[in-house]
């Protein structure tokens, strides 16, 4: 139970704008382990989205090498980590990110559909997950017509359809009162319980208490890492 | 990619599509003009080119028809014919000689005609009297209404009489109770024996028979009226001496009908000194009619899709703004695990159903445009199946190809910039 499933090795990333080069992250080496919760701090601009998505496969470190269970996935195509995406790896971001033309039930239905899950099967998954982030009732709404609160766990019912072992949250709570970011924790420590790996950004240290493991970030490097006594 | 899919993908298409109903609709609007134009167009020249064809076939695929014509200019020396007789035209030789030389001739019909007042009781008509064998019944091949068409019976007794076509009976107020009666046409008493329907002669096409035929054993013409006509000309009258104004030959089969013209042409050629005869074969007429209406329809179906391009560059234009309006959706779709190839195919089906939509909207406006047409001004259109089957196609051909395009800028996009944007 305790293998690392996320490795990072002096992973730079360095966002060119014009002819200026933007370095985002210098260097980085980190761990994660299975069934860690993680939690990523550090001002604003000090990499720590950037890191997120290098981890996610949604970006490409410029160098360094990143192993996802063991897998070099550093350098695999536009292709194969969309299928590393939908399969293995689901997002919780700080604006939901809903598509706002599609029902709550539709956008949780979204990731089944590129898996070519038969209709009644995904339905049914999707409902399940929606029972679970208590939203049963919501199910046939657009987003708008929910609150931020009520959104974020459409979106986190979203991440989970596939039944991914990594759960990514960009500040899930950023938008949230702090009451309603209690109830998203709440829900993010329970699919920790269940054995699920996340790791998280967030500023905010009260929302960083729930994780079991701090790192901290400045400059695109890690400045420190706390670990919690269990 | 399974159907099923594409069919979700089309189902979220049209979910979409219908956020912005007035859009989509003005969107559409390029493809259903286009497509209903491009069925109306292909329909008037369908329409226009069948009833040509129609009238050709009339005339038999395995005819041939000769026609005598008065020479261009008659170099013929003077001195040897009284200056006031024409003589020119085919020969009775000519018809025998066609029979017995040319391959693949069944037979000939050699006809003769002259413009004769006409009397039934007290009205008046001028009948072309056609002096021919019983096999022009056969060649013409019109329906015949009363009574009996002429026989080999009648070619041997030489008594007068004729057959009169359905138009010329009703000129001279009569209906079929004029068979068996007594018309005077140039001064002779003929007893009229049968009544067939004439051909109603409309558009360019000359069939070898008119309304106002009143046919006659050609024996009886002969001794009647004599080899030599008077023709009023302006003016003066002039005298012609022409011994057939046509032939008919009919040929055996389709393939032998070329060949025989060729042989009839040559052969004339040897015993005519002048272009006193025209050979006119309906097949290479049907032939060429064939060939016009391909190009007929090739100018008018391309006019047509150049409004149906410039509906797809409307479905480009409204798609292009789509891909930025939507960047943040592609964003999120791509995070989740959507490939390119996902976003290329759900834009392409987007635009397909967008533009299918228009072109069965076009299809039903295309369908009731040359009914329309014809409704009001008579022309004849016929909407062939095959091009309702082509526009549409066409329609959603170009929603894939005028989508093409945006569908491939928005799987360009990089997720992480897709998703910041706002
Ligand atoms: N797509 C990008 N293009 C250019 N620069 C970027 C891009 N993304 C991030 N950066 C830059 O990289 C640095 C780190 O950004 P980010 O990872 O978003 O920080 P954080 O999430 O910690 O606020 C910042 O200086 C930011 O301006
Ligand atoms: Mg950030």
């Amino acid at each position: 139970m305790t293998d690392t499933v996320i490795r990072l090795e002096s992973v730079v990333k360095i966002y060119r704008i014009g002819t200026v080069d933007v370095p985002a992250l210098r260097g980085i080496s980190l761990e994660f382990l299975r069934g860690s919760f993680t939690a990523i701090m550090g001002p604003s601009g000090s990499g720590k989205s950037t890191l997120l998505n290098v981890i996610g496969c949604l970006d490409r470190p410029t160098s360094g090498r990143y192993f996802l269970e063991g897998r070099d996935v550093a350098g695999l195509d536009d292709n194969a980590r969309s299928d590393l995406r939908l399969h293995h790896l689901g997002f919780v971001f700080q604006s939901f990110n809903l598509i706002p033309q599609l029902t709550v039930l539709e956008n949780v239905e979204l990731p089944l559909f590129y898996q070519d899950i038969p209709p009644t099967e995904s339905r049914q998954r999707a409902l399940e997950m929606l029972e679970m982030v208590g939203l049963s009732d919501r199910t046939h709404h657009r987003p708008v017509e929910l609150s931020g609160g009520q959104q974020q766990r459409a979106a986190i019912a979203r991440a989970l359809t596939t039944n991914p072992s990594f759960i990514l949250a960009d500040e899930p709570t950023g938008n949230l009162d702090s009451a309603t970011g209690q109830q998203i924790m709440e829900l993010l420590a329970n699919l920790h319980q269940r054995g699920r790996t996340i790791v998280m950004v967030t500023h905010e240290p009260d929302i960083a208490a729930w994780a079991k493991r701090r790192v901290l970030m400045r400059d695109g490097l890690v400045h420190a890492i706390q670990d919690s006594i269990p | 990619m399974t159907a099923a899919r594409l069919l979700r993908l089309a189902r979220m298409g049209l979910k979409d599509m219908l956020r912005h109903k007035m859009r989509a609709f003005l969107t559409t609007l390029g493809v259903v003009f286009g497509v209903a134009s491009v069925i109306a167009m292909l329909a008037v020249g369908e329409g226009a080119s069948r009833q040509a064809l129609l009238q050709i076939s009339r005339l038999g695929a395995r005819n041939l028809i000769l026609y005598s014509q008065k020479p261009a200019a008659d170099t013929q020396p003077a001195a040897s014919q009284s200056s006031m007789l024409a003589l020119y035209g085919l020969q009775y030789e000519d018809e025998l000689r066609i029979r017995e030389s040319i391959p693949g001739v069944v037979r000939t019909v050699p006809v003769r005609w002259m413009r004769k007042e006409t009397w039934y009781r007290d009205r008046k008509l001028e009948l072309r009297l056609v002096a021919t064998t019983p096999d022009w019944f056969d060649l013409v091949n019109r329906p015949l209404l009363a009574g009996r068409v002429l026989t080999a019976d009648d070619m041997t007794r030489r008594e007068p009489v004729c057959v009169l076509t359905e138009y010329g009976a009703r000129r001279l107020l009569a209906g079929t109770e004029i068979v068996g009666e007594i018309v005077s046409i140039g001064n002779v008493p003929f007893r009229v024996v049968g009544i067939v329907r004439n051909e109603e002669s409309a558009g360019a096409v000359q069939t070898p028979d008119l309304p106002t035929d009143a046919y006659t054993p050609l024996p009886v013409c002969r001794e009647r009226f004599g080899d030599i006509t008077v023709v009023a000309e302006t003016g003066s009258r002039a005298m012609e001496l022409v011994p057939l104004h046509q032939i008919l030959v009919e040929i055996r089969s389709l393939e032998e009908v070329e060949p025989a013209a060729r042989a009839i042409e040559t052969m004339l050629r040897r015993f005519h000194k002048r272009e006193d005869y025209r050979l006119s074969v309906p097949l290479a007429l049907l032939r060429e009619a064939e060939t016009t209406r391909r190009t007929f329809n090739i100018v008018l179906g391309s006019i047509a899709g150049i409004s149906l391009l410039v509906g797809g560059i409307g479905i480009m234009n409204i798609m292009l703004a789509s891909v930025t309006e939507r960047t943040r959706e592609i964003g999120i779709r791509r995070a989740i695990g959507a490939r390119r190839s996902h976003i290329i195919l759900q834009f392409l089906v987007e635009t397909s159903v967008l533009s299918g939509i228009g072109g069965i909207i076009g299809l039903a406006l295309g369908m009731m445009i040359p009914l329309l047409i014809t409704r009001l001004s008579g022309m004849p259109t016929y909407i062939p199946p095959w091009s309702l089957l082509l526009s549409f196609s066409i329609s959603v051909l170009i929603g894939i190809v005028f989508g093409l395009y945006p569908a491939l800028q928005a799987a360009r996009l990089d997720p992480i910039e897709a998703l910041r944007h706002e």
